[in-house]
């Protein structure tokens, strides 16, 4: 294969991981936004889609076991909100943090008990490992179609569901300006608790549509909750679609540091971007900078 | 020779222009105040004076020292010190201990030396201690030393405000609104404790919306309106001034009897 | 008079400590001394983590990773075999300064180390080097950044160890030798070394909280409370924040890596889960079960639980276990449940005490 080739190959499986990130870190500001929380059992949400649609496949149809995992985690997502969250608005900052860990330690481990320690993954959606379509010289996965365009599609419906929909703009109404909202008869608990199960249906699709490729392992939430946190830093936390920019970018960087770097050191470099983005400009690449990204209270 | 000077300072966050065009001196000895509607910039001028916000432009210059650019505890170990509009302890100590952080600046043994109890350091912090509680004393707190802050009435936070400000020996002392959320007779005081405080040689400005309290009180004060000085000059002149009457009350009120109407109409405001 | 009160808990730990040996002396469990040790070293690095996150505030998801870099830093030093620099002048120097030490390996093969002095003092250094370099952009993050930032740098430790054959991948490095810090007190996990490495981790543990308890009750302490609440009106008042927030950060990067230099002399190794992820959560939930802010309960808890833990009490739920501590405590008794369970027995004792009174009078 010559260079341009390889080069087109990395961009590919850089651009079919950063979807996957985006998504995370579409994820990350949604919650965010609604409740100032930063839940770091997010990369969980996609783990657990992957499990239970691998588990209900055994079952049903694939699509049905992917849609049944996609709604079974948002209720879970909704769940997390309903007990831990709703007592806890008033808490610190840092009690936030510690909580969504533990969340996402036990989450882990109850995976690691209801499955097992082995690695598994949902079948090819069409096609096979083998299977390929050939695009400018490089060959593509049809699995990776299938994450491309899934991401695709629900970027653009949650864009517009935040956009033109009564509860999507109820739901921004809350974060921007929580009394407002309150006074305009927003529901503003019901809107945390959706913008948690929201989320948590996106990382479970997320979790299904990638698990084919990369493979799903009660363990694999945890990087991509890190590396989607990264995404949306980069994009600047608080701005769902530029997080997608975010996700790319990491994806890509990360990619191309593959054919760079021994594999051993693969996440070294996704980090080593998080705490540049993190010590340069904490506001992410397109953000203004503005008090707010590094005050808080 | 001024002791602080602000030289044409102007700030705005975002679009909105919360300080502007604001020149003002502050004398040794004085006791001013800086008055204005709600929203007039005042809490922003004291906060670029005591360096927790930067100016756009203009400076600001103490003891003959440019301070602009400075951090808040540089300027603070030069001599000025101040209190917050909202008071602000530090809730997980007690009271005594507070005040005690005043004394920050003014001691200095450092991590290596508190760790050992190095010669020298245990009796550092017991003069720490007793200048503490001579503060504490002074604004007629003592008995409530081992308090938790966090247990404190309103206007008691402030009084420990103050003397934990007082515990830096500030040359300048800024106080954000001192008599807000106080009733009658520790207004009273209050007044009476500002007066002692500069019969001490300690330099006040003030921030207050108690028209009484400061016309009592200043020996000259600043008007601001949207950012921006209007009029200054002693109160006499200022009850007088009909920019400020227009500013207050619409113009509609003759000018002798507006000094009236003003103390009553702004000791009703909170 | 009150010097002598402040003394009174430490004296009760050190008692307890004696006592605790006898006791498993008496019912012939010395065997169970090695876990406690090492989770004394563990509580080291918990109580490091209280200063910074109980008293100055600011959060770390990375102390894992300072642990590791004290550990690895003493295991590569004392296990490399330097000989190929045997010729040169300035080894000669160094062996003459006892920084160079020759010494056998694993197969019996005469090879030239650092010594183990040298490289404690070396793993100081670089950790001093390393936190300060990474704390001083990071202390100016506040909230979730910061967590994200310590975790970020915990992770590129963590993976660096595990792709990078010198510290022995997956492996971690084994054969570490043992420490002798004076003649008769070594650092070993020799089965008759145990009982006097017991106590030299134990009085390590309580000289610690004695420096940390004069450094809490003194200026230093309170300038890191002040910033802990109000950073703006503590930098008012004079405190030079930044710095304040980077020294305590420091210091208990240092804390850790001490641990994590004993530890490996004593467990005569290091693997990388030390400086996981899951190791720096671990601090986390301890410091949170002790109540943050508090040097007694944060030993207490932290040693105990570790202690079950390395005794293997929780089983395949070693985890789960930590994690369901951090959200038990955080929603039902954020301050730690010693506090409220002090408070229970205050009210329980004020309830008896009135009756007490009653009988006494019917007396
Ligand atoms: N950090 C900030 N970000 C944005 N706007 C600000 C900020 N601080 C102050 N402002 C705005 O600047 C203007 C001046 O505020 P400032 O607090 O200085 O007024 P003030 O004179 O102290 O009022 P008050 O009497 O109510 O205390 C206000 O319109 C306020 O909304
Ligand atoms: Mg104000």
């Amino acid at each position: 294969m010559d260079a341009g080739n390889l080069t087109l190959q990395y961009l590919l499986s850089g651009i079919t991981k950063g979807s996957i990130y985006a998504v995370v870190a579409i994820g990350f500001n949604l919650i965010y936004s609604a409740t100032g929380v930063l839940n770091f059992a997010q990369g969980e949400f996609v783990m657990l889609g992957g499990m239970v649609a691998v588990t209900l496949a055994h079952f049903v149809p694939l699509p049905v076991a992917v849609a049944g995992a996609v709604v079974i985690v948002a209720l879970v997502g909704c769940l997390l909100e309903v007990l831990f969250f709703r007592k806890l608005r008033h808490h610190s900052v840092l009690h936030l943090i510690i909580i969504t860990i533990g969340l996402s330690i036990v989450i882990q481990e109850a995976a690691l008990h209801i499955w097992d320690e082995k690695v598994r993954s949902l079948p090819y959606f069409t096609g096979n490992e083998i299977s390929s379509i050939k695009l400018f010289g490089a060959a593509i996965s049809p699995q990776v179609i299938w994450v491309l365009a899934t991401v695709a599609v629900t970027v653009a419906a949650l864009h517009v569901f935040l956009k033109f929909t009564l509860p999507g703009r109820a739901m921004r109404a809350c974060s921007s300006n929580p009394e407002a909202a309150m006074l305009a008869g927003i529901n503003i608990p019901n809107m945390r608790t959706l913008s948690f199960g929201l989320s948590a249906a996106l990382g479970a699709l997320a979790g299904c549509v990638i698990s084919p490729i990369t493979m799903t392992h009660y363990e694999s939430g945890a990087p991509l909750a890190i590396k989607g946190f990264a995404a949306a830093i980069v994009g600047g936390l608080g701005n769902p679609m530029a997080a997608v920019l975010g996700g790319l970018l990491v994806g890509v960087l990360e990619a191309f540091s593959v054919s760079r770097l021994p594999a051993a050191y693969n996440d070294v470099s996704a980090f080593a971007i998080l705490l540049l983005v993190l010590f340069v400009r904490p506001h992410g690449l397109f953000g203004r900078p503005g008090g707010e990204a590094v005050r808080e209270h | 020779m001024a002791l602080l000077e602000v030289e044409n300072v102007r700030r705005s966050f975002g679009g909105l222009v919360a300080v502007d065009k604001t020149t003002f001196q502050v004398a040794p000895g004085q006791i001013k105040a800086i008055i204005g509607p709600n929203g007039a910039g005042k809490t922003t001028l004291f906060n670029i004076i005591s360096g927790l916000l930067r100016p756009d432009s203009g400076r600001v210059t103490f003891h003959s020292r440019p301070v602009t650019g400075l951090k808040p505890y540089q300027i603070a170990r030069l001599g000025l010190s101040r209190t917050f509009q909202n008071p602000s302890l530090f809730l997980r100590m007690n009271v005594l201990e507070n005040v005690m952080v005043g004394r920050h600046s003014r001691s200095r043994w450092g991590f290596a030396g508190c760790c050992l109890r190095w010669p020298g350091q245990p009796r550092e912090e017991r003069n720490i201690r007793d200048t503490a509680m001579a503060q504490l004393d002074y604004v007629g707190l003592a008995p409530l030393a081992h308090c938790p802050a966090g247990a404190l009435a309103f206007g008691q936070r402030r009084m420990v405000e103050l003397a934990r400000a007082l515990a830096t020996e500030p040359t300048l002392l800024l106080l954000d609104e001192p008599a807000s959320g106080l009733n009658t007779k520790e207004k009273e005081d209050l007044g009476q404790l500002i007066r002692k405080i500069r019969d001490r040689g300690v330099t006040v400005l003030l921030v207050e919306h108690d028209m009484k309290l400061v016309m009592d009180l200043a020996d000259d004060i600043v008007v601001l309106h949207y950012g921006i000085p209007i009029a200054e000059g002693p109160p006499s002149v200022i009850q007088s001034d009909p920019k400020v009457i227009s500013v207050y009350l619409g113009g509609e009120v003759q000018a002798d009897s507006a000094g009236g109407e003003l103390s009553a109409k702004w000791s009703q405001s909170p | 008079m009150t010097r002598l009160r402040q003394l009174l808990p430490f004296a009760l730990f050190a008692l307890a400590m004696v006592a605790t040996q006898g006791l498993l002396r008496a019912l012939e469990m010395e065997y169970c001394l090695t876990q406690l040790t090492m989770a004394l070293y563990y509580a080291i690095v918990v109580i490091g983590l209280c200063l910074v996150m109980g008293y100055a505030g600011q959060v770390s998801l990375g102390h894992g990773a300072f642990f590791a870099i004290g550990g690895y830093t003493s295991a590569v030093l004392t296990t490399h075999d330097f000989s190929r620099f045997k010729a040169a002048g300035w080894a000669g120097g160094l062996k003459q300064l006892h920084v160079f030490v020759g010494q056998q390996d694993l197969f019996g093969n005469q090879i030239m180390t650092v010594s183990p002095w040298a490289a404690f003092f070396a793993a100081m250094l670089l950790t001093l080097v390393v936190a300060t370099l990474i704390g001083y952009p990071a202390l100016r993050l506040k909230g979730h950044y910061l967590a994200m930032a310590t975790l970020g740098f915990g992770l590129i430790v963590n993976k660096t160890v595990l792709g990078t054959a010198a510290f022995g991948a997956a492996d971690g490095i084994n054969g570490v030798p043992e420490w002798t810090l004076a003649p008769g007190l070594t650092i070993c996990g020799k089965s008759a070394a145990r009982v006097s490495n017991y106590y030299i981790a134990a009085t390590l543990v309580l000289a610690l909280l004695l420096l940390l308890r004069n450094l809490l009750h003194s200026r230093v302490g309170r300038a890191l409370q002040a910033i802990h609440d109000r950073e703006t009106a503590a930098n008012a008042m004079g405190i030079d924040t930044a710095a304040y927030k980077l020294r305590a950060f420091v210091l208990s990067a240092l804390l850790a890596a001490l641990a994590g230099v004993f530890f490996t002399h004593y467990t005569a190794g290091i693997g990388p889960s030390e400086a996981g992820a899951l190791k720096s959560v671990r601090y986390v939930a301890l410091a949170a079960a002790g109540g943050m802010a508090n040097l007694w309960g944060v030993t207490v808890m932290s040693t105990g639980l570790n202690y079950l833990s390395l005794r293997g009490l929780f089983g395949s739920y070693d985890h789960a276990v930590f994690g369901v501590i951090l959200i038990l405590i955080i929603s039902i008794a954020p301050d730690g449940p010693l506090k409220p369970l002090g408070k229970w027995m205050g009210g329980l004792a004020s309830r008896l005490r009135p009756e007490g009174r009653r009988e006494h009078g019917a007396a």
